[in-house]
């Protein structure tokens, strides 16, 4: 065997080892992750059962009721308003929560990024403890500020400026109240990741030229940034738009969003291929939300890298 | 020096900053003041009182949904990381080979799906196993839970494989060390941090989730904060803020050990 042979021999077996290293991590999400989403595919193509679960025939109804409905007399079809509201109310929150999150998390993040060195970890760290406590406490936490015994209302009345508490729970505004709430960590984190390569000496440049202020942030500091505002825009609008603890909690029943008419059809509605068919809806438009992110992260990139 | 023009100003950015930082905290501050209201309501004050804490330490159902919580937790992040330090060892300090970027998509995955659809996947999925299996236990949100946290557990050990060379474990070769040897005795010591940080992160993460123990649980698995979501969903009592106050302080404690961890080891 001469020494060329032995040394591709070798880096054959290291090729080998490597995949039999990996094997357990990719069975595991194989088999409790990824692999079952092919099965909601296939169920969204099947009828279901009078009880839950499917009957095996095949059937594109559940398909047409994602936006449809049949008139259970005389089968005629028409748009489906319930979904296509909840469709709507999905997107337009998750559309709102990302927006809102900008406004708020990027000045926090520019906050972070002009502080002295040795205290950005710190300030970094203020942002990181409500995202690594539960989503849920933190929903709860939300729903006890805005009820109408809550705190913010006994203060408006107490103020004088309202008379009765304003209803903001169980509305639109609370759920996207809560969404921002929680996914305001996820925002802030990329966009410091930018920032904190951002070249200051570069504004210096801009204000001898004279620049305005708001010339700098959207000439120079925002396309500089551009990259973590999409990360960040992404990293919000996924979980957003498949949010089923801010509706649960702070909508109440009436103001559903996706997730709750997708659980709705593996509880009560029985209707377990329009629920799979749902959640490939939910699916295409988080595609479609990446597909958007690689495409602008790349331009980004060769504009500026 | 009041007056002086300062290049990294920007008008209302810090007064944004500091409602933020304020907006994150207070609803949480609120939240545990009321854990130690005395009054059964959870709207006025009656005082100072511990009585929610006991009475969620004396309600059998909180106490068994904890003890699943947890339990399903340890396993989970002791299986997650565990195979997430092999497929780190695997996926770095390599040149490029086929495949190399297949795993890191595929590790990556359970991040980029929603949770209710990954929910939905596997309520279907181990539906089926059930009917064919009759086996109904918690097998099945541990392995959901494991699945989840793997690329929780993978960041911060592939993060620390990066910054390491080969040079070390050349060298106990050199020794003749066995492959085994050297990484019991070399690599593994060095990538210790990185190993608890991972395990604490999917520890973590799964005591947070609900939505998809929400779907894959039988009956009678209520995990913690399944139990909580079903208890806010009938209406509040102050007793739920004791739990989360606790909750809280457990999550904050296992973050912060993370924190102080990561700092001294720069």
């Amino acid at each position: 065997m001469s020494a060329a042979e032995r040394l591709r021999e070798h880096e054959k077996r290291d090729i080998r080892n490597r995949w039999l290293l990996s094997a357990p991590a990719l069975l595991i999400i194989l088999f409790a992750a990824t692999g079952p989403l092919l099965i909601v595919l296939a169920y969204s193509f099947l009828t279901p059962g009078q009880y839950g679960d499917v009957e095996w025939k095949l059937s594109g109804e559940a398909w047409t009721s994602v936006f449809l409905e049949r008139d259970i007399f005389d089968d005629t079809l028409s748009l489906a308003d319930a979904h296509v509201t909840i469709f709507w109310r999905s997107v337009k929150l998750a559309l709102m929560t990302t927006a809102a999150t900008l406004i708020l998390g990027f000045p926090t993040a520019y906050f972070i990024a002009t502080r002295p060195e040795n205290k950005r970890d710190l300030w970094l760290f203020l942002i990181t403890i409500p995202f690594w406590t539960n989503l849920l406490i933190r929903t709860f936490a939300v729903l006890q500020i805005i009820r109408n015994e809550g705190i913010f209302n006994t203060v408006l009345i107490k103020l004088g400026i309202v008379d009765a508490p304003l209803q903001i729970l169980f509305t639109d505004t609370a759920i996207m109240l809560g969404m921002v709430y929680v996914y305001l960590p996820l925002m802030v984190l990329p966009i410091y990741a930018s920032m904190e390569k951002l070249d200051f000496r570069l504004l210096e440049a801009g204000y001898d030229l004279y620049a305005t202020r708001f010339a700098v942030l959207r000439r120079i500091i925002f396309p500089l940034v551009k990259p973590g505002v999409i990360a960040g825009s992404i990293l919000v609008f996924i979980p957003a738009i498949g949010s089923y603890v801010a509706p649960s909690v702070l909508g109440g029943g009436k103001n559903m969003m996706l997730a709750n008419l997708i659980e709705l059809q593996f509880g009560q509605g029985r209707n377990w291929p329009l629920g799979a068919a749902l959640s490939i809806a939910v699916m295409v438009i988080v595609m479609i939300a990446l597909l958007l992110y690689v495409r602008n992260a790349g331009t980004a990139e060769t504009r500026h890298g | 020096m009041a007056d002086r023009f300062s290049v990294r100003h920007q008008p209302g950015f810090t007064a944004i900053a500091a409602t933020c930082f304020v907006l994150l905290y207070f609803p949480i501050v609120v939240l545990v003041v009321y854990a130690f209201n005395a009054a059964t309501s959870t709207s006025a004050w009656g005082g100072l009182s511990l009585k929610w804490f006991v009475s969620a330490w004396n309600n059998d159902a909180v106490i068994e949904a904890s003890i699943r919580s947890l339990q399903i937790g340890a396993v989970a992040a002791v299986l997650s990381t565990a195979v997430a330090t092999m497929a780190a060892l695997a996926t770095t300090r390599t040149p490029p080979y086929p495949g190399l970027t297949f795993k890191y998509a595929a590790i990556n995955q359970p991040l980029m799906v929603p949770e209710i659809v990954t929910g939905v996947a596997l309520l279907i999925f181990f539906s089926r196993i059930k009917i064919f299996t009759g086996y109904t236990g918690l097998g099945y949100l541990i392995a959901a839970h494991t699945a989840f946290c793997i690329p929780f557990a993978y960041l911060p050990i592939r993060a620390r494989l990066e910054t390491m060379d080969l040079t070390l474990e050349r060298a106990a070769a050199d020794l003749y060390a066995t492959p085994w040897k050297t990484f019991r005795r070399v690599t593994l010591p060095l990538l210790w941090p990185a190993i608890l940080a991972g395990l604490m992160l999917a520890f973590v993460i799964s005591l947070d989730d609900v939505v998809i123990t929400e779907f894959v649980k039988s009956g009678g698995q209520d995990t913690l904060p399944t139990y909580m979501l079903g208890q806010i969903r009938r209406g509040i009592t102050p007793e739920i803020n004791a739990i989360s106050t606790v909750f809280l302080l457990l999550s904050v404690a296992i973050v912060t050990l993370f924190f102080f961890m990561s700092r001294k080891r720069e």
